[in-house]
């Protein structure tokens, strides 16, 4: 499809395309690391929010900074900024997540010189009313704030053309997700990754659109499909139908992943990751105040384990998921040294062995292992499943 | 070869045997609770302990007992049993070996009574929100989470609004699980005992100032568990004052931890539990003393924000502004106003991997006081009670070397 391309290219070289966007639209940009970043707010200030994965290159000016017991996205995301990668970022705004995050922003406030730089030190708590009370206390520190680094007061009419717009997007990919996890073979999971990660770095108002004509076609699509026969397209050449798996973590810059897992006879039909639903789970109350709104769908949305609502929450999210997605199967995806997922771990395991699914576990540092490692561990998963 | 061990034998803190005793007497009580008709309560070491003692709970605090399996060497095999059970090698020491033990009552005492409650505030890491979220999964008990906004570079209006008002859902929290109502008047003596025993604790680690310093950052180690664990007590006033008198008799009978104290450094960041006294012989053959450190200041040091007459309200900004939630560069300030107050020479830093926000921000911390005051730092890489990130010929090299440019800089 050519917005899958379209997507593709600019992942080629987010930054490059940072660098021509802003070129060309004026517009500041706002780094974030964090699917709790209140990206609503930023677009409605008329800034763009770009996402900050890591880095690709060699850990060599972070290192002076960062000690190496700490995940490859704080030390990566460090090293882009310190080299001047980042040069083209006007701000970044850092929310309360983890600890290395934490002092990430402090070492980046100190030694990164050319952004301006806001903290969102949103609760860690996610369920008490004096939270809620809180979290909207902050984002309204966090509108002044911007506002007053942007040069421009944002309006409340601001925040709900930016909430109408964020409800497209998340809408748009919902219903992508739902198309593929209903029929897997109609998009490859790494042209489905292109497709979130362009959201987060993508100029909005384009991905919006893109992301609707996408959804749009493979729905046509799947209704001519579903007329010419539902059975025709569901079997791979072998005949043996595809062993349904979610992926569950955190930040996950690697497609290979599902491309793997389709390789050796499973499909990635639903996921629990920072950089896939969380990010676009839940929509907003187009009703609301808008603040209050916004602020009650992060409070809501699918929770991430740095954050605490309940002791079972995220294991009665994954059963569900896994049942709602007819998935057979859980791959954990770690990052090394992210610790509020690797306490999770345990529990999650535990939950879904008494549900009756398989799981396992994959820890990647910055780059998955080589050779056939993978390939081995996920048929031997699969074979399980 | 008896004049040697006289001076030794001068050189030891009476007060040692006291605080063993009280310490072997509290955690009797705590593990006989239940006969006792009384409740216990597993704390963070930042947690707010004063409610717990007016309400007459037990505080009981797992990274003590973490601290207590590293000196017992016990903290190997422990993460060992946490890893078997799923748990990353690269999570917090003292939440693995703390997870490992509850099911097997492992550790040095046969395990930590089981808790009736949990309190856990996340003053000083994320990590005690997930390792308390295991702990209240496993032992089914209520838990009750203090939420301290990090204080990058100041504290807000709005986090004092969520903070206190977490205060009053923790007094409440306390009398549904104790079934009794919250003691105002109590609490206000508590608070008064508190900041006294805080002020003591200060007053015991200020008369390092003098030369020969009196305790090392070693010493200090051992005589933090009364303020950490029996903070708000008339036991841990009684306790400091006692220990402030016996270094003030040293000071002035010239008794320094360290015979022919050459140099006064500053350590920073945990001990490293497993090897304190490795540590304190290898400096001390150097004439080297610790004279001050981070650590055991973080239990004095939210004093200046905490008012006797309303202790409560107080209390918010106390908790929150504790050394572990505040910025790197307001980290790096004490670091120089400590080295300057002591009159140090040099900075021993830890790096720890178990504990990121204290490790984390550690290099640029070196570079502002180098910058600042001209003061070589040394970086420790190891773990506070995982021996297995101990390599003793490397850091022996190291701390060598770091006496080196210490001697060059004093000729």
């Amino acid at each position: 499809m050519k917005q899958i391309d379209e997507c593709k290219e600019i992942l080629a070289d987010p930054y490059a395309y940072a660098v021509r966007f802003k070129a060309e639209s004026r517009r500041k940009m706002v780094g974030t690391f964090c699917s709790y970043a209140p990206e609503e707010i930023i677009a409605a200030a008329g800034a763009h929010p770009f996402r900050l994965f890591g880095t690709g290159e060699k850990i060599r000016l972070a290192e002076a900074h960062l000690q190496s017991y700490c995940c490859s996205l704080v030390r990566g995301a460090l090293e882009d900024a310190l080299v001047g990668r980042l040069a083209f970022l006007d701000g970044v705004v850092f929310p309360h997540t983890c600890d290395s995050i934490q002092r990430l922003s402090d070492i980046w406030r100190l030694n990164v010189r050319h952004c301006f730089h806001i903290d969102l030190i949103l609760p860690v708590k996610l369920d008490t009313p004096g939270a809620r009370q809180y979290f909207v206390d902050v984002l309204n520190r966090f509108r002044g704030e911007l506002g007053e680094k942007l040069g421009a007061a944002i309006t409340d009419d601001d925040l709900r053309g930016a909430i109408v717009l964020y409800n497209r997007i998340r809408g748009a990919l919902t219903r992508i997700y739902d198309l593929k996890s209903d029929r897997p073979e109609i998009m490859k999971g790494s042209d489905l990754y292109a497709l979130t990660r362009a959201a987060m770095i993508m100029d909005r108002t384009r991905v919006a659109s893109l992301l609707e004509e996408v959804a749009s076609e493979l729905e046509r699509n799947g209704a001519a499909g579903a007329a010419a026969g539902p059975e025709k397209e569901e079997r791979p050449v072998s005949g043996v139908p595809k062993k349904r798996v979610i992926l569950s973590g955190g930040v996950c810059n690697y497609p290979d992943i599902t491309t793997i897992v389709e390789e050796t006879g499973g499909a990635v039909v639903g996921d629990d990751l920072c950089t896939g639903a969380r990010y676009f789970s839940g929509l907003i109350d187009e009703n609301a105040d808008p603040l209050t709104a916004i602020a009650g769908r992060y409070l809501e949305r699918v929770v991430c384990p740095a954050k605490h609502r309940g002791l079972t929450d995220r294991a009665d999210h994954l059963i569900r998921l896994a049942r709602d997605k007819k998935a057979q199967g859980v791959i954990f995806f770690l990052l090394k040294f992210c610790d509020p997922h690797a306490f999770d771990v345990p529990y999650l395991k535990e939950a879904l062995d008494r549900a009756g699914i398989l799981s396992m576990v994959i820890e990647v540092e910055d780059r998955l292992p080589a050779g056939g490692q993978l390939r081995t561990r996920f048929e031997a998963f699969l074979e399980m499943i | 070869m008896a004049q040697i061990d006289e001076a030794k034998e001068k050189r030891k803190i009476k007060a040692v045997a006291k605080m063993k005793e009280i310490m072997t007497a509290y955690y009797i009580e705590a593990k006989t609770a239940e006969q006792a008709g009384k409740k216990v309560a597993w704390i963070t070491s930042g947690g707010p302990v004063e409610p717990l003692i007016a309400m007459d709970v037990i505080p009981v605090y797992p990274e003590n007992h973490g601290a207590m399996i590293g000196a017992s060497k016990m903290g190997v095999d422990l993460c060992e049993k946490a890893e078997a059970m799923g748990y990353s090698s690269d999570l917090c020491s003292y939440a693995r070996t703390d997870i490992a033990c509850a099911p097997i009552n492992g550790g040095p005492i046969g395990g930590l009574p089981r808790p009736d409650m949990l309190v856990c505030c996340n003053n000083i890491c994320g990590t005690v929100l997930k390792w308390y979220e295991v702990q209240a999964r496993f032992f089914q008990v209520p838990l009750f989470i203090l939420d301290t906004p990090f204080c990058h570079t100041g504290f807000s209006e709005e986090a004092r609004r969520y903070v206190r008002g977490q205060i009053t859902e923790y007094i409440a929290f306390l009398e549904n699980v104790c079934k009794k109502k919250f003691d105002t008047d109590r609490i206000m003596e508590v608070g008064k005992l508190s900041l006294e025993g805080q002020r003591l604790w200060q007053a015991v680690l200020d008369t390092a100032m003098n030369r020969p310093a009196p305790l090392s950052a070693f010493d200090a180690f051992f005589h933090l568990a009364l303020i950490v664990t029996l903070r708000g007590t008339q036991q841990a006033v009684d306790y400091y004052k006692m220990l402030l008198t016996e270094m003030r008799e040293r000071v002035a009978q010239g008794i320094g931890a360290v015979p022919n104290e050459r140099y006064r450094l500053l350590w920073d960041n945990l001990p490293v539990w497993y090897k304190t006294k490795w540590l304190s012989e290898k400096f001390a053959s150097q004439g080297a003393c610790l004279v001050a450190d981070t650590y055991t200041t973080a239990w004095c040091g939210s004093m200046r924000y905490i008012r006797e007459d309303d202790f409560l309200d107080t209390m918010a900004e106390g908790y929150s502004r504790i050394y572990l939630n505040i910025g790197v560069d307001e980290m790096a300030r004490q670091v120089i106003e400590m080295a300057d107050k002591y009159d140090v020479d040099g900075i021993v830093m830890h790096s720890n991997r178990s504990c990121k926000p204290y490790s984390l921000g550690q290099y640029d911390i070196q570079r502002i006081v180098r910058e600042k005051m001209g003061l070589p730092t040394v970086m420790i890489e190891a773990d506070m009670v995982d021996a297995r990130n101990f390599s003793e010929s490397q850091i022996e090299t190291r701390i060598d070397a770091f006496i080196e440019v210490l001697k060059e800089r004093k000729s």
